[in-house]
């Protein structure tokens, strides 16, 4: 027999103090892994949100160059007829590049007329033909007029690039030009830092050669010891070659004085002075030889009238040349550049050009999907789940409808995408691209989480409750109605708020219907053709322009506010509505 | 008291899955009159009464047979609609189980699906009517958009109650309606269940002897699943014919 007052004595015991330190221990153990757990799991999204706001900073504002614009009445209405459709047929283009002209009279070739022509954007050119077809008696007049500026010049302007960095040059300036060159010699070792950048690309460059140097020496001892004296020889001649151009660059990078040529490899060597630039080619320590850009006379130029300018990155590693810089750093100074905060990113439609492209048409086409989504997937997952959790009995025929309800929650969305395209498209005829098929794709992928999720929430209502009305008279269908449906709602919304949030950041199965293709239009109902946020996120991440990038990244964190607002409406109906019994 | 049968059970079994509850029980229910069911803990009370309104047909494993009729109709009939029996014969729980919603709300729910009454006075008139006859009128009069499931324990019981006559059933079943009642509370509900004997039968399961003894006028004694001994309730209580019964009212177990 057991005597309770013994084994009373037990909690006293030193054992059960161990226990007890025990115990503590391994609580404090779980706390500390818990509290690793959400801080690693906090810095990921910090890293995540941090990249991504950083990236898409860039695609919130976009930048407008002012010129004048002369609108010659005789080009766009020479009719004078002030009508909308003449108006619209004129050439805007002709008339862009007209103002670029006029401004920089002094671009003459083919190929940099073409650069010029690039600072500003293909849109802005439709602008124009509004503004103008808004108001024709602008016509005939010189109006100043911001034009959108281009991708590349709007990348520069943020800095996208590197900058511009204005060297220390105190020296006068003596420049001989024959009109399109010029030779800038300074009084003093103005151009020294240039001579020090040269000369450590040039000891890369020779290093670089030892290495390869190296290389072949290996391959010359191996086939040497192999006997295969043919390749040994091979190798010999390589490596000597190798180390003859390291030696010789070795030899100019020691050289004091002595003049550089740089290209479109190196960086590049700006001497500015005032409005007129020269892009020098060939360089020393003391000035230069380059192209100049805009009018110069030989003559000479005192300290603090000419300036000398270093840009890092080589012409050939980026989409903006040297004379577009020029170009856009002399409108700069006349302040005719302004950044502003882009409207055009939230409310236009997609396009090739980055400048011009916004989400609006996606966000439109995403709500339109998630409308058709949730006016199918909402009531037939309700009534499904009602019936399965009050009606349905148990037998083998809803136990496997059960299981199979359950799988199809773990299924790869993209075979809905197949079954979409087999059944809605290719058996129902339902239009390709179409936020009907898309909708109506997500709502079957959505499906199987409704049910779910409502099953589950149902289960939660306590049969004390089911009894009370069954009790009173009412039927099944009342007392799901009427009681059930109601207390399981929070749960049910909750599920269903979560399974849109999963449809509307679904990509696969809608690529699969061909919601990828390329629609400028907004579409304005479930018929017309529409892509959505995520696809429209995928196909800016594989454009090569690199304004993509920002705007793939602004797009991303537009959808992840939608998605943040979604999850947070569940949270708060949940919170809200959550009720005890 | 009449002699007229309103409900008449033979030879009732019921099973749930391989448990026998219920062993071969005949009971009459008697128009105008209450019937206690007493016996101990997990006897089979709850079950029985739950077989007059058909609410075991809610749980899957339970079985039952036997003849069971209400009005010389049987109540497993298929031509009987569960709903509508359940609508004449009404239950209050042995746990209180108010619905969620206002304490108006739950009282008017009867009344509103089965069209009882026309017009929101009529239905706000029978509403406080239960109310009053549940003896909880006073307490719940001014809040009564307050939710049902606010209330103390003793007050849901009392709402069920009202919510239970408020469908103006022709009998009432109630598991343990005054189990969690104060004195003052239980006679007023045992007034209440007097009073409604008038129109109605009612059939009663109590742990108190002296509620037994004191609402009802016939009794029957369950014990493991059988009813051992059923009779008038001055019968059972002053002269047992079986000594599981003596043994039961005198307190010797249960
Ligand atoms: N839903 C059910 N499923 C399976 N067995 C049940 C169920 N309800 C009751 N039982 C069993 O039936 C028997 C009778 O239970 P019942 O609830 O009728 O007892 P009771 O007399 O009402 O007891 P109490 O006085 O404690 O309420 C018990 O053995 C119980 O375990
Ligand atoms: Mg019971």
């Amino acid at each position: 027999m057991i005597s309770m007052t013994e084994l009373s004595k037990i909690h006293n015991s030193p054992e059960s103090a161990a226990r007890l330190k025990k115990r503590r221990a391994a609580e404090w153990r779980l706390k500390a892994y818990g509290i690793m757990a959400i801080t690693l799991a906090g810095a990921a999204l910090v890293t995540l949100m941090w990249s991504v706001v950083g990236k898409a900073a860039g695609a919130f504002t976009e930048s407008y160059i002012t010129l004048p614009v002369y609108l010659a009445a005789d080009e766009i209405d020479p009719d004078g007829t002030g009508e909308r459709a003449i108006i619209g047929r004129a050439n805007f283009g002709g008339v862009t590049k007209d103002a670029l002209k006029d401004a920089f009279p002094f671009v003459k070739s083919r190929g940099d007329k073409r650069a010029m022509y690039d600072i500003i954007s293909g849109g802005a050119a439709f602008e124009l033909r509004e503004l103008t077809m808004a108001d024709p008696a602008i016509i005939g007049q010189t109006i100043d007029f911001r034009f959108l500026a281009s991708d590349i010049a709007d990348l520069y302007l943020k800095g996208s690039y590197g900058d511009l960095v204005e060297q220390n040059a105190g020296g006068t300036l003596t420049v001989q030009s024959d009109g399109k060159t010029a030779v800038v010699t300074s009084s003093t070792t103005d151009f020294a830092f240039v001579m020090a950048r040269v000369k450590s690309d040039l000891l890369a460059k020779a290093a670089f050669n030892r290495d390869q140097a190296a290389l072949q020496e290996n391959g010359r001892a191996v086939f040497t010891q192999r006997g295969d004296l043919d390749e040994a020889a091979k190798r010999e001649a390589a490596r000597d070659r190798l180390l003859g151009v390291a030696e010789e660059l070795e030899a100019r990078a020691a050289l004091d004085g002595g003049r550089e040529a740089l290209d479109k490899n190196s960086p590049s060597v700006l001497v500015r002075m005032g409005e007129t630039w020269v892009k020098l080619t060939e360089v020393s320590a003391t000035g230069g030889e380059g192209k100049i850009i805009g009018v110069l006379d030989s003559g000479v130029r005192a300290a603090g009238d000419w300036q000398v300018y270093l840009q890092d990155l080589p012409e050939a590693s980026r989409k903006v040349s040297d004379l577009q810089i020029v170009l856009i750093e002399n409108l700069r100074s006349a302040g005719a550049v302004e950044t502003v905060f882009s409207k055009r990113f939230f409310m236009a439609g997609d396009s090739r050009e980055p400048e011009l492209a916004g989400i609006w048409g996606a966000a439109v086409g995403s709500f339109w999907t998630m409308l058709v989504t949730i006016l199918l997937a909402f009531p037939i997952g309700v009534m499904a789940a009602i019936y399965l959790e009050e009606f349905a009995k148990k037998n083998w025929v809803n136990t496997f409808i059960e299981v199979n309800i359950n799988n199809l929650a773990a299924v790869p969305s993209i075979v809905y995408g197949l079954l979409g395209l087999a059944i809605f498209l290719g058996f129902f005829g339902v239009p390709r691209s179409a936020p009907l098929a898309g909708g109506i794709v997500l709502a079957v992928m959505t499906l199987p989480t409704i049910i779910i999720a409502s099953r589950a929430a149902m289960a939660a209502v306590p049969p004390s409750i089911r009894d009370a009305a069954l009790g009173i008279g009412a039927s099944k269908l009342q007392t799901a109605l009427h009681h059930v449906l109601p207390l399981s709602m929070p749960g049910i919304l909750t599920g269903t708020i979560i399974g849109m949030a999963r449809a509307l950041g679904e990509t696969a199965p809608l690529i699969m219907i061909g919601m990828v293709a390329f629609i400028v239009d907004v579409p304005t109902g479930v018929m017309d053709s529409a892509t959505v946020l995520p696809v429209q996120i995928y196909r800016w991440s594989d454009f090569p322009e690199r304004a993509f990038e920002a705007r793939t990244s602004a797009a991303i964190l537009v959808l992840l506010v939608f998605l943040i607002f979604m999850n947070g409406l569940a949270v708060f109906l949940r919170k809200r509505f959550e009720r005890r019994w | 008291m009449t002699n007229e049968v309103k409900i008449s059970t033979k030879n009732v079994d019921v099973f749930y899955g391989d448990n026998h509850a219920i062993k071969d029980v005949s009971v009459d229910i008697l128009k105008n009159t209450v019937t206690a069911f007493i016996g101990p803990s997990g006897c089979g009370k709850s079950t029985f009464l739950r077989c007059l309104n058909r609410m075991n047909d809610t749980i899957d494993s339970c079985k039952i047979t036997g003849e069971l009729l209400m009005d010389g109709e049987d109540i497993y009939a298929k031509s009987v609609d569960p709903v509508q029996l359940r609508a004449k014969v009404g239950m209050v729980f042995q746990k209180p189980n108010p619905f969620p919603k206002s304490i108006f709300d739950n009282v008017a729910y009867g009344p509103r699906i089965h069209g009882l009454v026309g017009n929101k006075t009529d239905l706000e008139e029978v509403v406080e009517t239960s109310l009053r006859r549940a003896a909880i009128w006073n307490e719940v009069k001014d809040r009564l958009d307050a939710p049902g499931t606010s209330l103390s324990g003793g007050q849901q019981q009392r709402l069920c109650i009202a919510r239970a006559i408020a469908t103006a059933p022709e009998v009432l079943l109630m598991d343990e309606p005054a189990s969690s009642l104060d004195p003052i509370a239980t006679a007023q509900i045992e007034e209440l269940i007097d009073e409604l004997r008038n129109n109605y039968s009612v059939v009663i399961v109590t742990h108190s002897m002296q509620q037994a003894a004191r609402v009802s006028q016939k009794t029957a004694f369950f014990h493991m699943g059988d009813m051992v001994e059923y009779g008038d309730t001055t019968a059972i209580f002053t002269n047992p014919v079986d000594q599981r019964t003596q043994d039961y009212i005198t307190g010797r177990f249960g």
